[in-house]
């Protein structure tokens, strides 16, 4: 009995050394830039801040801009573009930024902004994680003075006084931009426009708004028609499982509309799979513009990107010095965002980072 | 007849038929296989194609769940697994080298075998509940998929790689071969060997088979770490399918697809017997399922809701003492004694 009680403890004992090997490999590969995030959520900044970045009050000669940002985490490569982004901004804007990762947590989202509050940065910029739950946090930054800017994702508070501008994409606008570029196609087209759209994850808010603003167009003309609109969760192998199902209950497919190109991706693995030739036999419009749909544009395969901009930190790093100085800035500042058709995406293909 | 229904496998195939009948019902092509560039091509092969990854899991599973045991963390290490394969090919000179490929899959399998092993030495030696031991793998499992991948997901061109997800050989998916050499692998140890028996003996009483001298802690240790090699080898699977590693979404909810699957066949989770056929046809019809939803349309807000009333309408089905009741009340009239099969279950 007394060997086995040890084994277990000498057990748990190699378990936590384990742990903590792992956790300082985390945490070295996390704090490339300013500081590491708050791994286990707590609210870190302060400490770690401390020796890459001088504070306001022992700041000698120009005083530099304190910028507080909370990342929703590191989810695709779509928001670790962002962060780069972001980072570069800085550094170049010299800005000094404390970046906290929340790991798609709001609660370490929440610490980091009380945190924020505490060092007295300049302005306080953050990626909701969700949408609401916010007004008593951001109610104590306003009272403390500090300005707050929403990036990418907005707020659901009906009191608008408590951020003064929200940057980030327009997610309906980029269903309308996919919606005007098939009605545009079809114009001299007689007959039925069957369409299938590929959804994203059931209830975010890009899947609902690339479906709403995309409706709104196609819907003036009676003759486009959704066959079959299916989530495909925005990873590749779904869009292929889910297009493989419809490709053999639909024959007669026009157009097929992703709300992301990894889906987009994979649907065009099951029309080839299907022997059919993917951007001439079905046309496909998808949204975000990573790298890897503009190399399938490039061969041919996906007709129109609309892009979704994650290279946002030049405009946040502007914006950030207008608050600061006292100008005033818009509400709503939509992130600038551009389309591509085939030739236009061959000619971007080389400067495409992500 | 009696005999027939008595069968373990008769309410799965009852089912499987059910949802294939009603697909039969509502688009008659729903059968329809055609030969195209050498290889068959329906919605059939299809459920063949996309339930081989998820079949090589719930194989591994079985065996787990056999000793007693449950593995959580299968997602976590399919998605190891992949990002495993994809890093090392996209780091290549020549992404297509076969040797690269090879080493690539090598590396990703050790590596998930490991992993494997890991449950099973936390479950064995340091005396963790399975759920839990296997609950840490679950969770950091991703952590370390990202860090392998940085966060991103890794493209990789490899024409040699994709064959194990997406060739064919003789008018059939690769994938599906290597389901089936596995399950034949699996069938043949457990059925031919003493192994099945030891395993049996291990779920049903870890201490008296232990102290008839089977030795339950490398008995239970073999169930993980080729629980942990099968779910390495769907990670490869799924990845050379789409050509991509995706730390966050590859193998995404597995774990619960494949112990699903194991249930629907028959097993129980308080281990003991188990039957692998049965975890074949509960693959077979969690796949068919999705596509059914996939083809028929079904709005995906509520996809979720179809598929759980369905699974609960299975396990409902297979619950002998549901029927009973369902008998009776359908049946006014109290059947005659019902005679209770010897169910060996004994607790320690």
């Amino acid at each position: 009995m007394r060997k086995r009680f040890i084994g277990r403890r000498a057990g748990l004992v190699i378990l936590l050394c384990a742990m903590m090997a792992f956790m300082a490999a985390c945490g070295s590969s996390g704090g490339s830039q300013q500081q590491a995030s708050g791994g286990g959520g707590a609210p870190a900044p302060s400490q770690s801040a401390a020796p890459s970045s001088s504070t306001p009050s022992e700041s000698t000669g120009e005083k530099k801009i304190v910028l507080g940002f909370s990342q929703v985490g590191a989810e695709s490569g779509w928001r670790t573009a962002n962060t780069k982004s972001i980072q570069e901004a800085a550094a170049a804007a010299g800005i000094d930024l404390r970046f906290s990762d929340a790991q798609q947590k709001q609660e370490n989202q929440i610490k980091a902004i009380r945190s924020f509050i505490q060092q007295k940065v300049d302005v306080i910029a953050f990626s909701p994680v969700v949408e609401s739950g916010w007004d008593t946090v951001l109610k104590e930054a306003k009272d403390a003075g500090i300005p707050v800017i929403l990036t990418d994702r907005a707020i659901d508070s009906p009191d608008t006084s408590l951020y003064v501008s929200f940057l980030g994409s327009d997610f309906v606008e980029e269903g309308r931009r996919a919606g005007r570029w098939v009605v545009e196609q079809f114009k001299d087209h007689d007959g039925d426009v069957n369409i299938v759209e590929l959804q994203g994850t059931v209830g975010s808010a890009p899947a609902i708004d690339r479906k709403a603003g995309f409706e709104e167009i196609i819907s003036a003309d009676p003759k486009f028609k959704i066959i079959a609109s299916q989530s495909g969760d925005f990873t590749r192998a779904k869009g292929l499982e889910v297009m493989q199902a419809i490709l053999k209950a639909h024959k007669d497919i026009d157009v097929l509309y992703a709300h992301n190109d990894d889906m987009a991706l994979g649907a065009i693995q099951a029309i080839e799979a299907a022997g059919l030739k993917p951007g001439q036999d079905i046309l496909i419009v998808s949204v975000d513009g990573i790298r890897d749909a503009f190399v399938a544009a490039s061969e041919g395969k996906i007709n129109f990107i609309v892009e979704c901009n994650p290279l946002l930190g030049p405009q946040l790093m502007d914006l950030v010095k207008k608050v600061v100085a006292g100008e005033p800035v818009p509400k709503r500042i939509v992130t600038e965002e551009r389309t591509f058709t085939i030739e236009e995406a061959i000619a971007e293909l080389p400067n495409r980072q992500y | 007849m009696e005999r027939i229904r008595k069968h373990h496998l008769f309410w799965p195939v009852l089912v499987l038929v059910a949802l294939l009948v009603f697909n039969l019902l509502y688009d008659p092509d729903f059968f329809r296989i055609q030969v195209r560039d050498g290889k068959l091509y329906g919605n059939l092969i299809d459920i063949l194609f996309f339930g081989s990854p998820l079949a090589l899991v719930a194989i591994g599973m079985t065996l787990v769940i056999a000793t007693r045991g449950i593995d959580l963390s299968v997602g976590s290490v399919v998605a190891i697994s992949a990002a495993i394969a994809c890093f090392t090919i996209s780091k290549g000179a020549d992404q297509n080298d076969p040797g690269l490929v090879a080493t690539a899959i090598l590396l990703a399998l050790a590596a998930s075998a490991l992993l494997g092993l890991w449950n099973g030495f936390l479950v064995t030696r340091v005396g963790i509940q399975p759920i839990v031991a296997t609950l840490i793998l679950m969770v950091t499992g991703r952590g370390i998929a990202q860090l392998i991948t940085s966060g991103q997901i890794i493209t990789v061109i490899s024409p040699n790689y994709k064959v194990i997800g997406a060739g064919t050989l003789l008018w059939l998916p690769v994938s599906v071969y290597i389901a089936a050499l596995v399950f034949a692998l699996a069938a043949l140890l457990t059925r031919k060997t003493a192994l099945g028996l030891f395993i049996e003996s291990v779920g049903c009483n870890p201490t008296a088979s232990r102290l008839a001298g089977i030795r339950s802690v490398t008995v239970r240790l073999f169930a993980y770490l080729f629980c942990g090699f099968c779910a390495g080898l769907a990670g490869i699977i799924l990845s050379s399918n789409v050509s991509s590693a995706d730390g966050n979404n590859a193998g995404l909810w597995y774990e619960l697809d494949a112990i699903l699957a194991v249930v629907i066949g028959g097993t129980s989770l308080n281990g003991g017997r188990f039957f692998l056929t049965g975890t074949l046809l509960g693959v077979l019809i969690i796949q068919t399922l999705t596509t059914t939803i996939y083809s028929t349309g079904v709005p995906p807000e509520v996809n979720l809701v179809v598929k759980a009333l369905v699974v609960l309408a299975v396990c409902l089905i297979q619950s002998e003492g549901f029927r009973r009741t369902l008998a009776r009340s359908l049946v006014s009239v109290r059947p005659s004694h019902q005679r209770v099969e010897g169910k060996v279950t004994t607790r320690g």
